[in-house]
């Protein structure tokens, strides 16, 4: 049987190739990038892309990190069941205040999925994605996850549909997936080595058996990449989630890239492992560490200039509702959802909001397009950690901040690289001291922190941290505003009235909010 | 003898309820059951008790003893 997995997967290999060449470099995906200028994962927008592609991705928070601060997605778990079990999962439900995926609170019927998407769909305009990412493997539950999309297809054609998967069962549901329309697959790969996987994955079950070690990687393996070379054949878009385990597969996932960059993969996510002891994970029982900003954002970098890096995923749960950095999944509980009634989808008001989002990002382009003018060629760049809640803006006080998103500056602009999240500082109006150094430590490889608003205190706190706190660009687009106080920050720089240096490492928080909502 | 599921084990995920040959697997208040006159330890379809294959949770699909060995 593994040979015959083999050769399937070889002779689709061979005969698609040369489309796959193609449509990797029809899609503009960064195979003469690594200039520093991300590509169409994070970027924005259409001038890096094909128009289709663009079509596909502008609205789609996970698939274009422009439309991250605008656009919102919910998951919707109708999906428990797994075929496989990763060291990095434990499947058990309702952990309370934990926010990783793999995990619910409760889980739907595909019916009430359905209802639950039309009202969130009503109450939050924005809401353009609907994935199935669990809390088990999309395509491990079939008939539950295609009968959702059934269902959603009917009462809310606009909504985009997605699944994530471990690709096991891939290989069996692409027809499937295409005649769903379902235009973006995310597949979690973490080795395309079996020595690497059987220290992942204890086990898999294929065709009525459990297989273990190597032999459970290698069919793993195998059908992921044949997956993956028929949704690209199919024409469908592939993020490739891949979970950094340092000392496992950290090196290996470089390898990881390069595979999935050559068989057409449009996205790659290199997301830090979370392993904390109370998750119950193996990793997180045997004191298995997860990566530190620096490390993962250099493993990102070097495998740049390879494919377009993911770095606004939030690693989020199989029920998250809501933008990326928040989660309105409390507001639409069961129970909320069955008292609702009829729900009556109002696709014209959405509509209309949609249209005032489309201006606020040609806004937002034009104002960066503006500051970019006249800056200076230098290789000094900056790290700056901004507090917003949407719309790209800066728009959000330091004390309310759960996350801070982390953004690059140098001569080849601002550019986006990752975010931390963090604990409330502000709790109930006093700042709470408690949490200033975790917040510090979250952001201390940046040398400034942008924000709305900033009571003294911490304002004193930062700046004895050597981070400079800056509200003056309070509302200004995120962007935009990086740019001109690099362009300030170099001036000075060269008047030598201070003197550049490169920031330390920073901590990756594990866990989720603790804070009240 | 059949197969039983511990019900303080079992986090509900369904993926045992489709794998059984004998649809012996069903839901009950949030977790799953198996219906003892229905298993046949998967004897006569499969090398291996496809509950315990497929199950996240380790020693959660068991041999109850309360009943006969199955014959084929």
């Amino acid at each position: 049987m593994q040979e015959m997995i083999g050769n399937t997967a070889g002779h689709a290999n061979h005969a698609l190739g040369e489309m796959l060449d193609k449509i990797a470099e029809h899609k503009g995906c960064g195979t003469s990038g690594g200039s520093g200028k991300s590509s169409c994962g994070s970027s924005d927008g259409p001038s890096d892309m094909a128009p289709e592609v663009w079509e596909k991705v502008k609205n789609h928070p996970c698939y274009s990190e422009e439309a991250h601060h605008h656009y919102a997605r919910m998951h919707v778990a109708v999906a428990p069941a797994c075929n496989i079990q990763c060291n990095y999962c434990n499947r058990k439900y309702d952990c309370a205040n934990e926010s990783r995926p793999g995990v619910v609170s409760e889980k739907l019927t595909p019916e009430q999925a359905a209802k639950k998407v039309l009202a969130v769909a009503s109450a939050i305009p924005q809401m353009t994605v609907l994935g199935i990412a669990g809390p088990g493997d999309a395509l491990a539950n079939p008939a539950k996850t295609f009968k959702t999309f059934e269902l959603i297809q009917k009462t809310a054609p606009d909504i985009k549909l997605c699944l994530s998967t471990n690709g096991l069962a891939l290989p069996d549901h692409v027809d499937t997936i295409k005649a769903f329309n379902v235009d973006h697959v995310t597949i979690t790969i973490n080795m395309i080595d079996p020595e690497v996987g059987q220290h992942i994955y204890p086990w898999v079950y294929y065709k009525n058996k459990r297989y273990t070690g190597i032999e459970a990687a290698r069919i793993l393996t195998e059908r992921q990449m044949q997956g993956l070379e028929m949704l690209t054949a199919a024409g469908v878009l592939t993020k490739i989630n891949s979970v950094m385990i340092p000392g496992i597969n950290d090196k290996h996932l470089v390898d990881v890239n390069k595979a999935v960059k050559s068989r057409g993969a449009f996205l790659h996510n290199i997301m830090p492992l979370i392993s904390a002891a109370e998750h119950g994970t193996v990793f997180g029982l045997n004191g298995q560490r997860g990566p530190t900003a620096q490390e993962l954002k250099a493993l990102q970098d070097s495998c740049e200039g390879e494919m377009n890096m993911m770095r606004h995923c939030r690693q989020c749960r199989a029920d998250a509702v809501g933008l990326l950095g928040e989660d309105r999944s409390a507001e639409f509980t069961t129970e909320k959802i069955d008292a609702m009634g009829e729900v009556v989808y109002d696709a014209e008001s959405r509509k209309t909001y949609q249209e005032l989002v489309e201006a606020e990002r040609v806004e937002k382009v034009a104002a960066k397009e503006a500051a970019l003018q006249e800056l200076d060629v230098t290789d000094v760049r900056i790290m700056i950690a901004v507090a917003t809640k949407g719309h790209g803006r800066i728009n959000e006080h330091f004390g309310h901040a759960h996350e801070f998103q982390i953004y690059e500056v140098g001569s080849f602009g601002a550019k986006f690289v990752g975010h931390r999240r963090v604990d409330l500082y502000c709790q109930g109006g006093f700042g709470d001291e408690d949490t200033l150094p975790s917040v510090v430590r979250a952001i201390n490889d940046c040398h400034a922190v942008f924000v709305a608003k900033i009571g003294a205190c911490p304002r004193d706190e930062l700046k004895a941290a050597g981070i400079d706190p800056v509200d003056s660009y309070a509302d200004e687009f995120i962007e935009e505003s990086a740019i001109l106080y690099f362009k300030e920050y170099f001036a000075k720089v060269c008047a030598r009235e201070i003197e550049h240096q490169v920031r330390g490492d920073a901590d990756i928080r594990q866990g989720a909010f603790t804070a009240a909502a | 003898m059949a197969y039983k599921i511990i019900a303080s084990q079992c986090t509900g995920c369904s993926a045992c309820e489709p794998e059984c040959p004998n649809v012996a697997i069903r839901e009950k208040n949030g977790v799953f059951l198996i219906d003892p006159k229905k298993c046949t330890e998967c004897i006569g379809h499969f090398d291996e008790a496809q509950c315990v294959a497929v199950c996240p949770v380790d020693d959660t699909c068991v041999i109850d003893t309360a009943y006969p060995r199955y014959q084929a």
